[in-house]
């Protein structure tokens, strides 16, 4: 079947060539551990006080009570004293000396971060050291629309951490890069023209440049329809090679495929009525979005909880930071927020924003949640599979069953314990991080030569 | 080993207000007392404000009418021995950031009580996890920022709040502290020459006060009053005018208060140790994050540190910075604390409680890590003889806690301070 322009244009979305080797063919089995996996066949799974997980080609192949029947040949690992769960999926990272949008105009589709991340960057192994095996890469938030963004697995290839973009990045059947769009308002991309000085700019801004993409991908049906049309007429080669496609615009392609909910907007969004224009814009457009950050959307969890129900709102993706405040709009932020959004039935997940947050201590921030009165079940699928939903991977991510990737943490006790440390990581099949490891141990607990990470560009930063 | 108890005179130390205290017994099935031994099933009595017996719940007899409060875990007030609290404030707008004066390099008389709002809802939120002491003011940023001051989480005043004014003159050397353009300093080594030409000149200021000042006295017991009214005005002209930078950095240099400096790669570090022998004050660290390649010094200089949080960004000069750290200077036996320093973003405040938390998941054994934020954080920042452990005498300043007090899922459920129960919210 031949494909259709817009088909072909798609495609034109950075092919990876060649994904990093999938885990050994050899299989696999952790044993004699408390396995947390989440969820299995659709249902909250419990926890397994002693379980084992087989895994083999990348892929998990058995998660189960009691003794393994490891298959022959197994490496078996004994994990008697530690703890199993999904390796943790963080939604909103900026790690790898990254730089989106820059300073020229406040609406930048066309910038993809995967064309500037540094996968040398030493935030990647502190990411492994924090037992995260996904996570979304984005540009920052001094923009109303600052670019697509990556998601990314920390992947090993011949035995050493993956170093080309390529490698790191997830990728569709077809090689397509996946990835969302960032999006932001309130306060952050307020600033001199071209920027936004008013809320309500903001969002005239972000509606006119919809209303373009809209119209572009009208253009784009149009035209199908005409080549379609002249097909079926029995129009010659030569007469439907006249009939020349719009001019394209990678920008309004990017935001096209938010149009049609191909790609998640990742929206920075923090005051109540700055939650509530995303969800006015998403409804008035029909894009689906996860709202990020959210210092105030404990005060309007019942109308997040109802704006979920049309599937275009898919919940909140929570920072937890360790005070209110150092801007206006996070005055009134709340360690409380993840258990008031679980409550009013809001979908809830965490993210780092590293460097806001650290990359090696993630887990704490479901932690926290828990402490300000989250269920434990609730924070551990925040920071594994709901986290998986928010970036449209949750059939391959984000739970221990059988068929998913074999990502994964052993820690050495409780997964919400401050003393509990991420002893090994893995993904798909591979160790990528090993406590015991001096070079992994020097970025896990830090020292000299840990660092030598280059600066986020954030150019909103400093303008508040 | 330097001694950190410097006359209360030259300290100023002031007594927070304790008329509405009440008399209040805090019972905890555990108190940690950070002097002498943990107590099982122990209770710590308060009147008037002060701790007036520490013990066994069943050995020691309540007064009457006591007000008895109860938790799994009782500490001592936790103390912050380096923050910005009530300084740098929660908006982090124009209007509540007076954490650093950027029209000059170096200005040692800015006084931080005359910066601090008590009223600063930060104050409230690090309450709330038990802190009850702060050592708060002028934040790194310039080469001398100003003063620092120690206060208690409490009160509707600074003068109510104040428990140490000044505490110490608070400097920066390393990038931080680097002006941009063409202002000086511009680099490491400009920085240290500056510092040290201003401490020639308060050397020099403070030894012509003291010449005239005798000058002065000297006429006045000859009985001359003319002479005396000569050498009067023979000894002002020597001092000159009064010079408040200069008297500062006098008081630092004669021992009255510390010269607190931040400093964060280790040749900084060697700067700070370098000026220090030269003039011989009293020096404390702050930050210090590679202060582990240079434990061995630090204890041979008798130096403390007041240590960066452990969640600080590992980025630009604190890129090396170690989870260890605390661990390593426990081991070489240098004097420490742990700090929630100063952000300039968010979070606005860092809680010392999780940053001590952290140390004590990264090789500090949990007693030291709480002294870290109790009587080594007091001793650091001088105001041992009040706070930093349950003892009679000290002031009623009590930490509770539902379970171990570092772990992420347990709750601060009540602050007492000068025993006036502060906080019960549980967080």
């Amino acid at each position: 079947m031949k494909k259709t322009w817009r088909v072909v244009m798609a495609g034109v979305g950075a092919l990876a060539a060649g994904s990093a080797a999938l885990g050994q063919e050899k299989p696999v089995a952790f044993v004699n551990a408390r396995v947390i996996p989440i969820e299995s066949g659709g249902s909250a799974a419990p926890e397994i006080e002693n379980g084992f997980v087989i895994v083999q080609n990348g892929k998990i192949t058995q998660v189960g009570r009691g003794k393994a029947d490891a298959p022959a040949g197994a490496t078996v690992i004994d994990c008697s004293g530690k703890v199993i769960m999904p390796g943790l999926v963080d939604t909103h990272s900026h790690v790898g000396g990254i730089g989106g949008a820059d300073n020229s105009a406040t609406i930048q589709p066309d910038v993809r971060i995967s064309d500037s991340l540094n996968p040398f960057d030493s935030g990647y192994r502190r990411v492994v050291a924090g037992g995260l095996t996904t996570i979304n890469v984005m540009p920052g938030s001094g923009h109303l629309l600052s670019g697509q963004t990556l998601y990314m697995k920390m992947r090993m290839k011949d035995g050493k951490p993956a170093h080309r973009m390529e490698d790191l990045a997830i990728t569709d059947e077809q090689g397509h890069l996946l990835g969302g769009m960032k999006m932001a308002n309130g306060t952050n991309p307020m600033r001199e023209p071209p920027f936004s000085g008013t809320r309500g700019k903001s969002a005239a801004m972000v509606r006119e440049q919809y209303i373009k993409a809209q119209e572009y991908a009208q253009k784009a049906k149009d035209y199908e329809e005409k080549i379609a049309k002249a097909k079926k007429d029995g129009k010659s080669e030569e007469e439907i090679a006249r009939m020349r496609p719009p001019a394209r615009d990678l920008g309004y392609e990017a935001m096209g495929e938010v149009l049609s909910n191909k790609k998640i907007v990742q929206h920075h969004t923090h005051r109540a009525d700055d939650i509530a224009t995303v969800m006015r814009l998403s409804k008035e457009f029909g894009f689906r979005v996860v709202l990020h950050h959210v210092s105030e959307a404990w005060k309007i969890a019942e109308e997040i909880a109802a704006a979920q129900k049309d599937g275009k709102v898919l919940g909140c993706s929570v920072i937890v930071i360790d005070s209110p405040g150092g801007k206006l709009e996070a005055a009134e932020a709340s360690l409380e927020t993840g258990g008031i959004l679980e409550k009013a039935g809001v979908k809830v997940a965490f993210h780092t924003d590293d460097w806001i947050t650290d990359s090696r201590i993630f887990l704490r921030s479901g932690a926290l949640a828990v402490r300000s009165g989250m269920s434990r079940a609730g924070a551990l699928r925040a920071m594994t599979l709901t986290g998986a939903e928010f970036l449209d991977l949750q059939k391959r991510i984000g739970s221990l069953e059988a068929g998913k990737d074999a990502d994964l943490v052993i820690l050495s006790g409780d997964p919400f314990s401050v003393y509990s440390h991420i002893e090994q990581t893995w993904v798909e099949g591979n160790k990528v991080f090993d406590r015991s490891n001096p070079e992994d141990r020097l970025h896990a607990a830090g020292g000299f030569g840990a660092g030598r990470d280059q600066d986020p560009y954030f150019c909103c930063f400093g303008n508040n | 080993m330097m001694s950190f108890r410097w006359s209360v005179a030259a300290g100023c130390l002031l007594a927070a207000s304790s008329a509405l205290a009440q008399n209040i017994a805090v019972k905890g099935k555990t108190v940690y007392t950070m002097a002498g031994s943990t107590i099982a099933d122990g209770v710590v009595v308060i009147k008037d404000g002060k701790i007036a017996a520490v013990g066994k719940a069943a050995e020691i007899k309540l007064p009457d009418g006591v007000k008895v409060i109860e938790a799994a875990v009782v500490t001592p007030g936790l103390v912050d021995a380096r923050g910005t609290v009530g300084v740098s404030g929660l908006y982090n707008t124009k209007h509540d950031s007076d954490q650093l004066e950027r029209s000059a390099p170096m200005q040692p008389e800015l006084r931080a009580i005359d910066a601090y709002n008590p009223l600063d809802r930060l104050v409230d939120w690090v309450r709330s996890f038990g802190i009850t002491t702060v050592h708060t003011g002028h934040a790194p940023g310039e080469l001398i920022s100003g003063q620092t001051i120690v206060v208690k989480t409490t009160g509707k005043t600074v003068d109510e709040a104040v428990l140490l004014s000044p505490a110490m003159v608070a400097a920066t050397i390393g990038p931080g502290s680097i002006e941009s353009g063409n202002k000086a300093p511009g680099t490491r080594g400009k920085q240290v020459a500056m510092l040290r030409e201003e401490l020639i000149k308060a050397k020099e200021y403070a030894a012509k006060r003291k010449a005239a000042a005798e000058g002065k006295a000297k006429a006045q017991s000859d009985e001359k009053a003319d002479e005396a009214k000569e050498g009067e005005g023979k000894g002002k002209g020597d001092a000159a005018d009064r010079n408040l930078r200069l008297e500062m950095l006098a008081d630092v240099l004669d021992g009255k208060l510390p010269l607190t400096v931040t400093v964060n790669r280790s040749q900084d570090i060697e700067s700070a140790l370098r000026v220090q022998k030269e003039f011989g004050f009293k020096l404390i660290l702050d930050m210090a994050a590679e202060a582990y390649l240079v434990a061995d010094q630090l204890k041979a200089a008798g130096v403390p540190v007041i240590l960066h949080p452990s969640m600080y960004r590992a980025v630009g000069e604190t890129e090396n910075l170690s989870f260890e750290t605390a661990a390593t200077l426990k081991k070489a036996g240098v004097l420490f604390a742990i700090e929630s320093g100063y952000e300039s973003y968010v979070p606005k405040t860092r809680v010392v409680l999780f940053e001590a938390a952290l140390a004590a998941a990264n090789g500090l054994k949990f007693e030291d890590a709480l002294a870290s934020i109790t009587i080594d954080a007091a001793k650091i920042i001088g105001v041992d003889k009040r706070v930093g452990s349950l003892e009679a005498g000290k002031d009623g300043d009590v930490a509770m806690y539902d379970g171990d007090p570092f772990e992420y899922t347990t709750h601060c459920v009540g602050t007492v301070i000068d025993g006036k129960i502060v906080s019960q919210v549980k967080r």
